[in-house]
């Protein structure tokens, strides 16, 4: 041996970090713990980055299961075990390389307990790690709840004016999905005397079972990624929450949802997937369709863009759910580069609300004249997020609406036509906010980006192209575990 | 590598290059700078683009000219759904790069002049090259993916310089009505694509070991890597008749023999791809039902509507159609779709045309018409004869466009014919490029007579569409034939009615305004001339490699026609009268034209005036605007608040968190709220049962 266990030392990197933070606030008070934790919690955030390129390096992209595995007992014939697939190695890296830009972009807006934050922060981003490393269900349910609890004080504390009902709906949804899939996992636990998950895809449920395991999930999933009907704390969080929080609530906490689908109920519960794959297929279209439409008429832009993600993880679940190459090649790929895009309009949002306090369509107007390189920079997000082939937005919704239409032309057609109206909320919302005249006088002193908010969207901008040029940089990485999640369901 | 390789290479990807460079320096560069470097890229292209066209037309084949590849990167690779960024060379790329980058640079010099005032002449310049670049990816994919990138590119470029003026509602309108609109066709375009990988999927005994097809199957196709939505694979799939085995099926079927279920319609495979593709074509050519956005497109500057509206993006469309004759040529339902919509919106285009005020909307509604002729053309099986009017078009409405822009320079930006007239005095130069561009949109020339088969450019192109129309003998080309002829007669009307309306008679222009009338700078009269050189010659000199005797050779195997299409061989045994139709149709127009626009100008006005059911309904366009703005954009929005309002708030919220807050308090106050709370649960509960029941009875059984 001698190698570090890669992936432990990923995960918990950032607690680290957090630690020597609460260290200095304890030792040196709050206001020196501000000012450090900046430092601090980027260099921690960068060299966690720094220990999934590592880890990435040494993943083998050819081979099939799960790799870099660690593994320890635990309690109660569970065990800390971890390891990764393409799939997971790459929502890692997704997720570390957000985690510094909304620490640089948190360092100028939050305003109060920085030090606080820092370490809420970075214990949400060990956590999100977390869950995408877990091997066992006892672990992966550990750091898949937890990781609602740095995320509720986020928006509950640093959040807006409504903060509090929103962390309310928050927690009431997720709490009722949390409990359901609790309870599924004792269930399967005593049923099959395994945690593994490893073992579990190949463990054999009846029928029966599957079908009430499948819910119990679903529920858990589907408010997390998150589908209609159960969407409509999204809105309400992104609202409230502060940039950086909104930034990893879209890019990576949605993500779960997915993730989850993927890696347990195809896999565990193939028969009960088949069954519900109308449903699933009716819900991805209705989440399409209707929330286009509701983010067509929202004044809110935060509310706008939080619309748009429900739509967009709509393709995910369409992707999932057709059960062939494409269309889980498409979602996964949706995933990540929802993550980019999504991630990005949230710090475009984040730059004019740092300006002038508010999140009114009809306060903006005429950014363009004032502001060339955001409105440069938002349009290309925007570009991206209603799908404009060279972007990544493209490439995630074509294969899963190629993939989705090999089941269900109805599904393709009805997931197209939000295509149409992803340009009809997205155009209209920059029509209003950037092109036209400036007439709001607040307006006229409005400054164009910082140099850090340049640096912290252009490297999105370079995402989302770089991954719409070429996307094979994720399809290597996706293919030997869409093949394995293929072959467990027996496609 | 070749010569015309490396060429391709540059022309293609040099455009982008510069648009990147001028976007992204312009505070370095300055204005001036980023119009130097687009311009001179742009020149350079279109050299280059002449030296590549020139030797596919009188370069010596030995045969028929054929097509090869240059592949430049992996795109996508997932499945059989594999695509690559590449450089498709044959005649009708070759023809296009042509087209493109030579109206594209002739609009950059043009531009020098027109925008000179604009304080944002940077910015404009890069739009024009990124639109040029994404035109050209579009004209040189060698799949559909590819090919989608540039036709939404394009699409994107056109967004940005309709609204170009950013500051003007009516522009940011329709720019986003622009976009909207092809989207809608986008919509057809991509469920095309998605039923062709359906189809396109390699039978259980052509897949060897490791799943991927054998080397048998890929010989079969000619090609070396199979792709679902690759044009070798697709159109030689088809020719061969090869076998395939779309998703869920049982065994092999040969591809025209194809049938799958869609949207509850058992429906012949290649029609049905034939039909969504061409809802693609409709919409980024402005046909009928999709048309709405090309008049308001006009908001954008002059320059953008001839290289946009007039020349390039507006026949992507056609384009794609005969890019795709490999698959028209085995539909029966699809191509006659193409000639029925093509020949309706030659006719509906026209009739709109002749009620218009506004200078660059009579042009608009024009290029509309000619796009449906070009459409009809290719849905009779005269592919060739659709790209030769696609071709000659491009100079003459680009010309027509660019001198319209110079009346409106000239006149302080009036674009209202109503306060024109008596120009030619002013600005006869104008004058003289709007007349040349008017003889070879109405079809100028000697038809019938062999030895004296002259003409301006489209009397060629056009004649040679109409001919084919009636060669073709079937129902629905009798019906394009007949349309087509009354349509020249229209367009030679409101033509005719331009040319008076703008330049003829006593002026009505203020004072001031017609005191400084002049005739534009050269950088503008240049590209005036050079175009007004195409819009004379272009008919003539490419007549026989474009239509007729050595159309086989030149196209070579870019274009396909079946073995029972001889229309293009029939078309010259068409009887007298049909040669003559076309310029009974175009003097008549003039006669008219005459009589009520230079002798009695008094009638046409009172007409107007007075108004009456046909004026306003045609003068509305026949409503389509008021119609869709009724049903879709009201719609969206009454659909938008119900579900936000309702849906969100009163029924999931209102059961979900916020009922059960409610129900506690409703419980402690009083009955009323909790009755109102039981509503809402019931409404939600039949809401869910119902989606629950949809998604398995519709959807459980397959698809």
């Amino acid at each position: 041996m001698g190698e570090l266990p890669i992936l432990s030392v990923t995960t918990f990197l950032p607690v680290i970090g957090a630690l020597v933070i609460l260290g200095f606030r304890i030792v040196a008070g709050a206001n020196f713990a501000g000012g450090a934790s900046k430092g601090v919690a980027l260099v921690v955030s960068l060299a966690t980055l720094a220990a999934s390129l590592i880890a990435l390096s040494r993943f083998d992209f050819g081979a099939s299961g799960f790799q870099l595995v660690e593994s320890a007992p635990w309690f109660a014939g569970s065990s800390y075990k971890m390891g990764v697939d393409g799939m997971a190695i790459s929502l890692i890296v997704l997720t570390t390389a957000l985690t510094p830009l909304c620490i640089l972009q948190s360092m100028k807006s939050i305003e109060n307990r920085l030090a606080d934050y820092m370490i809420c922060f970075l214990i949400l981003e060990a956590l999100m790690i977390g869950v995408f490393c877990a091997l066992d269900m006892m672990l992966f349910y550990v750091f898949f709840e937890g990781g609602l609890i740095p995320m509720f004080i986020i928006i509950g504390v640093w959040g807006g004016k409504n903060r509090l009902y929103a962390a309310f709906k928050f927690f009431l949804y997720t709490f009722l999905g949390s409990v359901l899939l609790l309870v599924a996992l004792i269930y399967m636990y005593m049923v099959s005397g395994t945690t593994d998950i490893v073992a579990l895809q190949n463990y054999p449920f009846t029928k029966d079972v599957q079908t009430w395991l499948w819910l119990a999930f679903f529920a858990s999933f589907a408010v997390k990624l998150p589908m209609w009907p159960v969407h409509t704390w999204l809105p309400d969080a992104h609202v409230e929450a502060p940039t950086a929080g909104s930034v990893v609530l879209a890019a990576v906490l949605l993500k779960m949802g997915g993730y989850g689908f993927l890696r347990f109920s195809l896999p565990m519960f193939p028969d009960a997937s088949l069954l519900f794959q109308p449903l699933m297929f009716a819900l991805s279209v209705i989440a399409i369709v209707y929330a286009s439409l509701v983010a067509f008429r929202q004044t809110d832009i935060k509310k706008l863009v939080a619309y748009s993600s429900v739509a967009h993880m709509g393709f995910v679940t369409l992707g999932i759910f057709s059960f062939n190459e494409a269309g889980i090649q498409g979602a996964i790929f949706q995933m990540i580069s929802h993550g980019i895009i999504s991630g990005a309009l949230f710090f475009c949002v984040g730059v004019i609300y740092d300006r002038m306090h508010t999140r009114d369509i009809a306060f903006y107007g005429g950014l363009v004249h004032r502001m060339p390189v955001y409105a440069a920079l938002f349009m290309l997000f925007s570009m991206a997020n209603v799908g404009l082939p060279g972007t990544s937005g493209f490439v995630g919704e074509i294969l899963t609406m190629v993939g989705g239409f090999q089941a269900s032309t109805w599904v393709a057609a009805g997931a197209a036509l939000g295509v149409i109206l992803s340009a009809v909320y997205m155009l209209t919302l920059y029509r209003r906010a950037v092109f036209g005249e400036m007439t709001n006088e607040k307006l006229f002193d409005i400054k164009d980006v910082t140099p850090v908010e340049f640096f912290i969207l252009g490297l999105l901008a370079v995402g989302t192209l770089v991954l719409g040029v070429y996307p094979s940089l994720a399809f290597d990485l996706t293919k030997q575990s869409t093949a394995d999640i293929l072959r467990l369901i027996g496609k | 590598m070749a010569f015309q390789d490396l060429a391709a290479i540059f022309i293609v990807l040099s455009p982008g290059i510069a648009a990147a460079i001028a976007g992204l320096g312009q505070r370095v560069l300055g204005d001036k700078g980023s119009m130097a470097i687009t311009t001179g890229i742009l020149v350079l292209a279109a050299a280059l683009a002449s030296v590549v066209f020139y030797n596919q037309v009188f370069g010596h084949h030995e045969g028929p000219a054929h097509g090869h590849t240059l592949t430049l990167m992996r795109w996508f690779d997932v499945g059989t759904f594999v695509a690559d960024w590449a450089i498709r060379i044959d005649t009708l790329s070759v023809v296009m790069m042509f087209v493109v980058t030579a109206v594209a640079a002739l609009v950059h010099i043009y531009s020098i002049g027109y925008m000179a005032d604009d304080p944002h002449r940077a910015r404009f310049f890069a739009y024009l090259s990124l639109f040029t670049f994404a035109m050209l990816m579009l004209v040189t994919a060698d799949n559909f993916i590819q090919l989608f990138f540039g036709w939404e590119g394009v699409g994107l470029a056109s967004y940005l310089l309709i609204g170009f003026w950013y500051k003007k509602p009516s522009a940011n309108d329709a720019a986003i009505k622009a976009f909207v609109v092809n989207r809608v066709g986008d919509f057809g375009f991509a469920l095309g694509v998605m039923a062709l990988v359906f189809v396109m999927q390699v039978p259980a005994e052509f897949l060897g070991a490791d799943g991927k097809p054998t080397v048998a199957y890929l010989e079969m196709l000619h090609v070396e890597k199979y792709s679902s939505i690759g044009f070798d694979t697709v159109f030689n799939a088809i020719v061969a008749n090869a076998p395939v085995q779309p998703i869920g099926a049982t065994s092999a079927v040969p591809i025209q023999q194809v049938t799958f279920d869609f949207l509850g319609q058992h429906v012949w495979g290649l029609e049905v791809i034939g039909v969504l593709l061409f809802i693609g074509a409709m919409g980024k050519s402005a046909q009928v039902f999709l048309h709405t956005c090309l008049p308001d497109a006009m908001e954008g500057p002059t320059p953008v509507s001839a290289l946009i509206h007039a020349a390039t993006m507006v026949t992507a469309g056609v384009f794609l159609v005969c890019r795709c004759s490999y698959l028209y040529e085995h539909t029966v339902v699809a191509a006659n779709v193409v000639t029925v919509i093509g020949a309706v919106t030659c006719f509906f285009a026209a009739t709109v045309g002749l009620a218009q005020n506004d200078i660059k909307r009579v042009v608009a509604y024009s290029t509309c018409s000619q796009l449906g002729y070009m459409f009809f053309a290719a849905g009779v099986g005269a592919y060739q004869a659709a790209m030769f009017h696609l071709f000659t078009h491009a100079f003459f409405k680009a010309l027509l466009f660019l001198s319209a822009g110079a009346v409106i320079h000239g006149m302080h930006h009036e674009q209202d014919m109503r306060n024109m007239g008596g120009l030619r005095k002013k600005m006869p130069l104008t004058w003289a490029m709007m007349l040349i561009g008017t003889l070879a949109l109405t079809g100028v020339g000697i038809p019938g007579i062999e030895q004296l088969h002259y003409g301006f450019a489209g009397f060629y192109s056009k004649d040679a569409i109409i001919e084919s129309a009636y060669a073709s003998h079937d129902t629905f080309a009798q019906f394009a034939f007949w349309l087509s002829i009354v349509a020249a007669f229209l367009t030679s009307f409101y033509s005719w009615r331009l040319m008076f309306m703008t330049f003829e008679g006593k002026t009505r222009a203020d004072h001031h305004t017609y005191d400084h009338a002049h005739d534009p700078p050269v950088s503008m009269a240049l590209p005036l001339v050079l175009l007004a050189v195409g819009a004379v010659a272009a008919g003539g000199v490419f007549y026989s490699a474009f239509v007729d005797h050595h159309q086989a050779e030149f196209w070579g195997s870019a274009i396909f026609n079946g073995p029972e299409n001889h229309v293009l061989h029939d078309r010259h045994e068409v009887p007298f009268w049909v040669l003559v139709a076309p310029a009974m149709a175009w003097i008549s127009g003039l006669v008219f034209a005459i009589i009520f626009y230079l002798l009695a100008p008094s009638v046409p006005r009172k007409m107007a005036a007075h108004g009456g059911p046909m004026h306003s309904f045609l003068s509305h366009k026949w409503y389509f605007d008021e119609i869709y703005h009724f049903v879709f954009v009201r719609g969206a929005a009454l659909l938008g608040d119900l579900f936000w309002k309702v849906g969100d708030k009163k029924l999931i919220d209102g059961i979900g968190p916020d009922g059960v807050t409610g129900v506690a308090k409703a419980s402690a106050g009083g009955l009323s709220k909790l009755h109102t709370g039981y509503l809402f649960h019931y409404a939600l509960v039949i809401l869910l049962s119902a989606v629950v029941f949809a998604a398995f009875v519709l959807l459980g059984q397959g698809r």
